[in-house]
């Protein structure tokens, strides 16, 4: 990793950042990536969210969809971990509760590859301090 | 991608699902399937949407349209009106309760959210182990700010204006506490975090620290910038070690691109941290018995003044704050103070997260503005009590707390209300209880913690707690008298007013509000001899009725004991010296004949 000396650099680490994670979410290419984050807090994985993390990286791999799949914290759903949240290209941030193997099967199915979506959502119910 | 060409939400968390949300959706498909719709409509089951006093909610996309305390009988009316002709029911929709304006399309989506997160911003957005991330949400740009822009002066009184006050538990006001500990003239200060979380069903400062570290990291350096340290040191629970990782790899990144350690930003200010493990007893949560346990002396608190600030770890000035006090700093940086304080209420400014468990649907991690009440948070984001039960009580405050009834549901929770209600903020926790929790079992438990957990360094909390415990237990096996009552109020008083340190001052708690707002509780128990929620054992009654009694032996055979006795085909008995009140034999009958008193 490169030292940051200044502020200046830091901003500009920042704006990088910020329009390589745009760059990921909005692009209006199919073909672009699917973004999947695992809440692994102690809470997650005490549910299994190791497991389905796993799953979720071999399966999209052996499926050859272009996936990038990364842990987070706690996002605060506590009463349906394993919670996952998955963005398709162009899409809306959706989150999942309760994805235990076969949820995670019915969602690389049924959503990411044909865009339909599946029950178990949940309702992003907080404002963010962005709004 | 999707053929469908709209979607309907339908919440089926269990409160919209015990009001019928599942004959909606019923409703809804076999109208599509009427219709021939079912190819370009999808109806989807989702979670709850934080609002369950105006459900079944109902969303609609594209448009987002928000359609609340939906009926079966409505499918009809959404589909065709809706679905087919393009037009929104305004009869469904929200009306907002002081403009009397129906609220519907993506603009004024957001009016159901009862919860902002600031803490938790990035939990559960952000990988916590990628700084870059963090970065990329604005991270460290609050430190940069005050390195090059703020004096240490004008970032005091930018938190000061904020109205920031401790999140751990006291409320203290931060900027008062940086203040104090920067005109603390001395060699060498320290900043502490406090990340010994206690209280029994909180768990908001270890998913801050496993879900944004960095944060805390930040805020930890701005606070070590304003008093005038260059080392902090976060003082955690050796049973958290997720949390601990992720904060040796959050330290180790920050150092690696020069966030930490020496000229940082090159702006010649210097500051590093270092993690020192707790065993993670209680009372090391108070800042006294905390700095003595990273002395490596054994932990137990001691008097003050001297206030940390003025001598703390080493004898040195330290700063000592909770982890969800560090991470609002720097949003109220980047933000401002002026941003901050009007979220809230008057004393009180910002939000708090609570750790919501119990019987309640929602378990989980929430994060609401300062003024909210009770009864949005345990009946909107925590969707109600589990299995439609009766509430009884909410805990909060944890063992230092108190035990608030259905009187206050509509407390807007901040420090003074809860104070004044006889509870605390406490850390944060909020244990829901139902109609089958006995609250003298309830006050029992608590003090069983805090006789663990007092460290036995004054008389008051060692004895006097044991004593309190003694009674409560005596109370809850059917051997308590109607003065035991008084003599647990006198107690009490005498334990709060003389122990050395919070967790004796505030151990007597639970007993206090549970005698207070369920005293009729107590009574039964000592007067009656009946547990009214039908919790404590001791005072259960197994009996058989003789009219119903068929004898059919099956309760004979299945008493682990014996204490069952009688012929075949005649009333059976049982013998209440030997029952040991399993409730076998209740659950075994098949003719109702064992009655339990």
């Amino acid at each position: 990793m490169t030292k940051i000396k200044s502020l200046a650099d830091l901003k500009k680490i920042r704006d990088e950042m910020q329009s390589k994670i745009k760059l990921r979410e909005n692009s209006e290419h199919p073909e672009q990536t699917v973004q999947i984050k695992v809440g692994m807090a102690t809470c997650g994985i005490a549910s299994g969210a190791k497991e389905t993390m796993s799953y979720f990286v071999e399966e999209l791999e052996q499926q050859a969809i272009d996936a990038v799949v990364t842990q987070t914290g706690c996002m605060g759903f506590c009463y349906a971990e394993p919670t996952v949240e998955v963005t398709l290209p162009g899409k809306e941030p959706v989150v999942f509760g309760y994805v235990n193997k076969s949820k995670a099967e019915e969602i690389i199915e049924v959503y990411i590859k044909r865009g339909e979506l599946v029950d178990g959502i949940i309702p992003l119910n907080f404002k963010t301090i962005d709004d | 991608m999707s053929e469908y060409k709209m979607q309907i939400l339908v919440c089926s968390g269990t409160g919209c699902k015990a009001s019928e949300s599942e004959e909606i959706i019923n409703s809804l498909n076999s109208l599509l399937d009427e219709f021939g719709l079912e190819n370009d409509v999808q109806v989807v089951r989702t979670g709850c949407f934080g609002f369950c006093e105006k459900g079944p909610i109902v969303k609609i996309l594209p448009g987002n349209t928000f359609y609340v305390r939906v009926t079966p009988a409505d499918a009809e009316e959404i589909i065709k009106e809706h679905v087919v002709k393009g037009r929104t029911v305004e009869r469904l929709l929200y009306t907002d309760p002081v403009t009397h304006e129906n609220i519907s399309d993506s603009k004024g989506i957001d009016f159901y959210k009862k919860q902002i997160r600031i803490a938790l911003r990035n939990c559960g957005f952000i990988n916590p182990e990628n700084i870059d991330e963090y970065i990329a949400r604005d991270g460290y740009m609050a430190l940069g700010k005050c390195l090059t822009e703020l004096t240490p002066e004008e970032t005091i009184q930018e938190i000061k204006d904020s109205g920031l006050r401790g999140r751990g538990g006291g409320g203290f006001p931060t900027g008062l506490k940086w203040e104090i500990t920067r005109k603390s003239e001395a060699d060498q200060k320290y900043v502490v975090c406090n990340a010994d979380e206690g209280d029994p069903g909180a768990f908001m400062d270890r998913s801050i620290l496993e879900g944004d570290p960095h944060s805390v990291l930040e805020a930890m350096a701005i606070c070590g910038y304003c008093i005038g340290a260059d080392i902090g040191l976060v003082y955690i629970r050796a049973e958290y070690p997720l949390a601990i990782n992720r904060l040796k790899t959050a330290i180790s990144q920050a150092r690696e691109v020069g966030l930490l350690g020496e000229d940082i930003l090159g702006t010649g200010f210097n500051f590093d941290i270092e993690l020192r493990y707790g065993a993670g007893a209680f009372v090391c949560g108070e800042e006294t018995a905390l700095i003595h346990s990273m002395e490596g002396l054994r932990g137990e608190p001691t008097f003050k003044p001297p206030f940390p600030s003025v001598s703390g770890y080493m004898g040195k000035p330290t700063n000592v704050n909770n982890v969800e006090t560090f991470a609002n700093i720097p949003v109220i940086i980047n933000k401002g103070a002026g941003w901050f304080n009007k979220i809230g209420t008057e004393k009180s400014k910002g939000t708090k997260v609570f750790a919501l468990a119990g019987k309640i649907n929602n378990v989980g991690l929430i994060e609401v503005p300062m003024g909210t009440t009770l009864r949005e948070v345990i009946y909107d984001i925590g969707g109600g009590i589990k299995n439609g039960k009766k509430f009884k009580s909410v805990q909060t405050g944890g063992p230092s707390g108190g035990c608030l009834t259905k009187d206050f549901l509509d407390t807007p929770i901040d420090y003074d209300n809860l104070i004044a209600a006889g509870s605390m903020m406490g850390s944060g926790g909020m244990i829901v209880m139902d109609e089958d929790d006995c609250m003298v079992s309830i006050a029992r438990f608590y003090l069983e913690f805090t006789l663990e957990e007092s460290c036995g360094k004054c008389t008051p909390c060692r004895i006097g707690n044991k004593r309190l415990h003694e009674i409560l237990d005596k109370i809850t096996r059917g051997k308590g008298k109607p003065e035991d009552i008084e003599r647990l109020k006198v107690l009490s008083s005498v334990i709060k007013d003389t122990s050395l340190c919070g967790l004796g001052q505030s151990s007597p708690n639970p007993v206090l509000s549970t005698i207070a707002n369920f005293e009729d509780e107590y009574l039964a128990h000592v007067n009656e001899g009946k547990c009214p929620a039908g919790q404590c054992k001791a005072l259960l009654k197994y009996e058989i009725v003789e009219d119903l009694c068929t004898g059919c032996t099956l309760c004979f055979r299945n008493c682990p004991v014996g204490a069952i006795t009688g012929e075949r085909r005649l009333p059976h008995y049982i013998d209440q010296s030997i029952c040991i009140k399993c409730g076998v034999c209740f659950e075994k009958c098949k003719f109702n004949a064992i009655t339990l008193t």
